[in-house]
C-alpha cells in the first residue's frame, strides 16, 4: 500500500497532461471554425468547445470515459454496439489461442527435452519464428482458412494468436523441465524409476512454478494476436473489428472506446492468470 | 481436395529425403562438435522446405492457398526492386527510425526514474501494466494523427518499443550490488562516474534483452500500422493489397522479406551483446 500514493500521483499527471494535450490538439479544429466564420475567439471559450466535439483528435478522458460507459452498460449485452459484446468475442477468440498455445508449447518443451535431436533442430526454429511479425502472415492466415472451407473466423484467429502465445510456454517449459539437478534425477535412479515416472514425479512437479510465470506474458501475447486476427478480416465482431471500424468511418470516440476495452480486457486477463498462479503456489506449497 | 496424390513420387520422394536428413540429425546431434551444432538446423530447415514443395507438387495444390517454394523464390527473385522499396518504407523509415526514438526515450525516462524514488514507485507500476497492454490498438488513432507516411509508422514503433525496453532498463539499473556501489562512493564517484562505470555495464544484460523484445515489437508495429492507411509502398500494405488480389506468392516473398528483416536485425542485437556483456555467466560457453 505504500505505493499507492505515487501511484496516484502518477495517475493523476497522466490525466492532467491528456486534458492539456486534448485542449491543444482539439483547439486548431475550433480556431479553423472561428476564422471560417469570421469571428475571433479567446481561450476561455476555446478550452469548452474542445471537451465536447464529435470527432475530437484527442477526446479528452471523460469523453471516453463517457462512451465507454455507455458502451458497456447503455447497451443490451447482445447488442451490436454493446462492448461487452465484442470483448466476449475477443476475449473466447484469445482463450482460444491461449489455449491451443499453452497445448503447443507445453508438448514441443517436452519433445525438446527428451529428444536430443529435437532440441538441436526445432528450438533455433521456434526463435527465428518469434522474428517473423505475425501480422505479415495474418491477413494470409485468414484468406487460406477461408480458401479451403473453414468459414468462421474463429479459427484463423485462433491460429494467429497461439502463434504469439506459444513461445513465452515454450521457452519457460524448457527451462522447467530441466530445472532438477543431478542430485534428484540420480536420487530417482537409485530408487529404480521409470522415465515416465521421472517425468511425472519430478520434472513435471519442479516445472510449475516456470510454467505459470510464463503464463502471464503468454495471455497478454494471445490478447494482441487476437485483435490483430480481428484487424485485416473484414471481421464485424470483436475490439478489433470496433477499432477498424472507428478507424474507416472516421469516429475516434469508437476508437477510443475498443482501446480502453481492450485494456480493461487485458488487466482483467492477467488478475485473472495471477489468481490461478497463487492458487496453484498455494497448492504446490510455495510461499504462504 | 482427396488424399491420394495427383504425383506419387513427388510425395515419397519428399518423404524419403525427409527421413533420410531425420536419421542424418539423429546422427549429427549425438555429436559435440560446432560444425554439427550448426548443421542440425539447417538440415532440418532444408528438410522442411523440401517436404513443402513435395507436398504442394504431389497434390498440386492451388497458389492461392499455398505456392510452393520454388515459386515464391522466383517471384522474390524477380521483384527485387519492388520488395527493397517496401523495405525501406517500412523497416527502414517505420521501424528503425522508431526504435531509436523509443529506445532513446526510454533512456532519459529511466534515469529520470532512477534519480527519484518517488517517480520509481509511481511509474513503475503503472508502466508495467502498460506494457501487457494492447498497445497496437494505439496504429489506427496514431495514424490519424501523424498522417499515411512512414511518421506515423515511426510513432506506433516508438510506443510499443517504449516499455518493454523502459521496465528492463530499470530493472537493469537495480542490478548492480550494494557492495559494489558503496564501493564507488567510497572512491568518491558522483552520480555519472558510479553510472558509467558500473551501474550502466552491470545494466546491459538487462538492457539487451529489452532490446531484443524490442525489435520484433518494432515489426510488428511498423507492419499493422499500415494496414490502417499508407502510400502505395509499403511491406503491410503490399501484404494486404496482394491478399486480396489472392497473389500468395508475393505476399510470402513479402514475409521472406520480412523475417530476413526480423532476425538480421535480432541477431545483430546478439552478436553486440556478446561482444558487450562477454563477462556474463550466459555467454560463457
Amino acid at each position: 500500500m505504500r505505493n499507492a500514493f505515487p501511484i496516484f500521483t502518477v495517475l493523476c499527471a497522466i490525466l492532467a497532461i491528456w486534458y492539456a494535450g486534448s485542449v491543444w490538439m482539439n483547439s486548431t479544429w475550433v480556431f479553423d471554425q472561428a476564422t471560417r466564420n469570421g469571428q475571433t475567439v479567446t481561450w476561455g471559450q476555446v478550452i469548452p468547445l474542445t471537451m465536447a466535439q464529435d470527432r475530437p483528435l484527442l477526446p479528452p478522458p471523460h469523453q471516453v470515459a463517457e462512451n465507454l460507459w455507455k458502451g458497456i452498460a447503455g447497451q443490451a449485452v447482445t447488442s451490436k454496439r454493446s462492448l461487452v459484446y465484442h470483448g466476449f468475442v475477443t476475449f473466447r477468440g484469445t482463450m482460444a489461442g491461449f489455449a491451443l498455445g499453452i497445448v503447443f508449447g507445453v508438448g514441443m518443451a517436452m519433445a525438446i527435452v527428451r529428444f536430443r535431436v529435437m532440441d538441436q533442430s526445432v528450438m533455433p526454429w521456434a526463435i527465428i519464428s518469434q522474428t517473423i511479425p505475425i501480422v505479415a502472415l495474418a491477413p494470409m492466415i485468414l484468406t487460406v482458412s477461408n480458401q479451403i472451407g473453414i468459414e468462421t473466423k474463429e479459427v484463423p484467429k485462433a491460429v494467429i494468436s497461439a502463434y504469439l502465445s506459444f513461445f513465452p510456454v515454450l521457452v519457460s517449459m524448457v527451462k522447467g523441465l530441466r530445472a532438477p539437478d543431478h542430485m534428484q534425477l540420480d536420487l530417482l535412479k537409485t530408487y529404480g524409476a521409470s522415465e515416465g515416472q521421472t517425468f511425472w514425479k519430478l520434472r513435471l512437479p519442479a516445472s510449475l512454478p516456470y510454467f505459470f510465470a510464463s503464463l502471464k506474458v503468454a495471455v497478454a501475447a494471445a490478447l494482441i494476436g487476437t485483435i490483430v486476427g480481428e484487424l485485416p478480416s473484414g471481421a464485424i465482431e470483436g475490439l478489433g473489428a470496433r477499432m477498424l471500424i472507428g478507424s474507416q468511418f472516421g469516429e475516434p470516440l469508437i476508437m477510443w472506446a475498443a482501446l480502453f476495452a481492450a485494456a480493461i480486457l487485458a488487466g482483467l486477463l492477467i488478475v485473472l492468470v495471477g489468481l490461478v498462479e497463487r492458487l496453484a503456489n498455494r497448492r504446490m506449497g510455495v510461499g504462504a | 481436395m482427396t488424399w491420394a496424390p495427383a504425383n506419387p513420387l513427388w510425395l515419397t520422394g519428399a518423404v524419403a529425403v525427409w527421413l533420410a536428413l531425420w536419421a542424418l540429425n539423429i546422427g549429427l546431434s549425438r555429436r559435440a562438435t560446432r560444425a554439427a551444432r550448426v548443421a542440425v538446423p539447417l538440415l532440418f530447415g532444408a528438410a522442411l522446405v523440401l517436404l513443402w514443395e513435395g507436398i504442394v507438387r504431389a497434390y498440386q495444390v492451388q497458389a492461392v492457398i499455398l505456392p510452393a517454394p520454388s515459386v515464391i523464390a522466383r517471384t522474390f527473385a524477380g521483384s527485387t526492386a519492388m520488395l527493397w522499396a517496401d523495405f525501406v518504407q517500412t523497416v527502414v523509415k517505420g521501424a528503425l527510425s522508431g526504435f531509436v526514438i523509443g529506445v532513446a526515450a526510454a533512456f532519459a525516462v529511466a534515469i529520470l526514474i532512477d534519480r527519484s524514488p518517488f517517480l520509481q514507485r509511481g511509474l513503475l507500476p503503472v508502466g508495467n501494466f502498460v506494457a501487457a497492454l494492447p498497445i497496437v490498438g494505439l496504429a489506427p488513432i496514431l495514424v490519424m494523427w501523424f498522417g499515411f507516411d512512414w511518421q506515423s509508422k515511426a510513432a506506433v514503433v516508438v510506443v510499443m518499443v517504449f516499455f518493454p525496453v523502459l521496465i528492463n532498463l530499470v530493472a537493469g539499473l537495480q542490478a548492480s550490488e550494494r557492495m559494489q556501489r558503496d564501493l564507488m562512493a567510497t572512491w568518491g564517484a558522483g552520480y555519472w562516474q558510479s553510472m558509467l562505470k558500473l551501474r550502466l555495464p552491470a545494466a546491459m544484460p538487462f538492457i539487451f534483452n529489452g532490446l531484443k523484445i524490442a525489435t520484433t515489437l518494432a515489426l510488428i508495429g511498423a507492419i499493422v500500422a499500415e494496414f490502417f492507411g499508407s502510400p502505395i509502398v509499403g511491406m503491410g500494405f503490399r501484404i494486404s493489397a496482394e491478399v486480396g488480389r489472392l497473389g500468395l506468392d508475393v505476399v510470402w516473398a513479402e514475409i521472406v522479406v520480412a523475417a530476413l528483416a526480423g532476425s538480421v536485425l535480432y541477431g545483430a542485437i546478439a552478436l553486440v551483446e556478446r561482444w558487450v556483456t562477454f563477462w556474463h555467466p550466459s555467454q560463457r560457453h
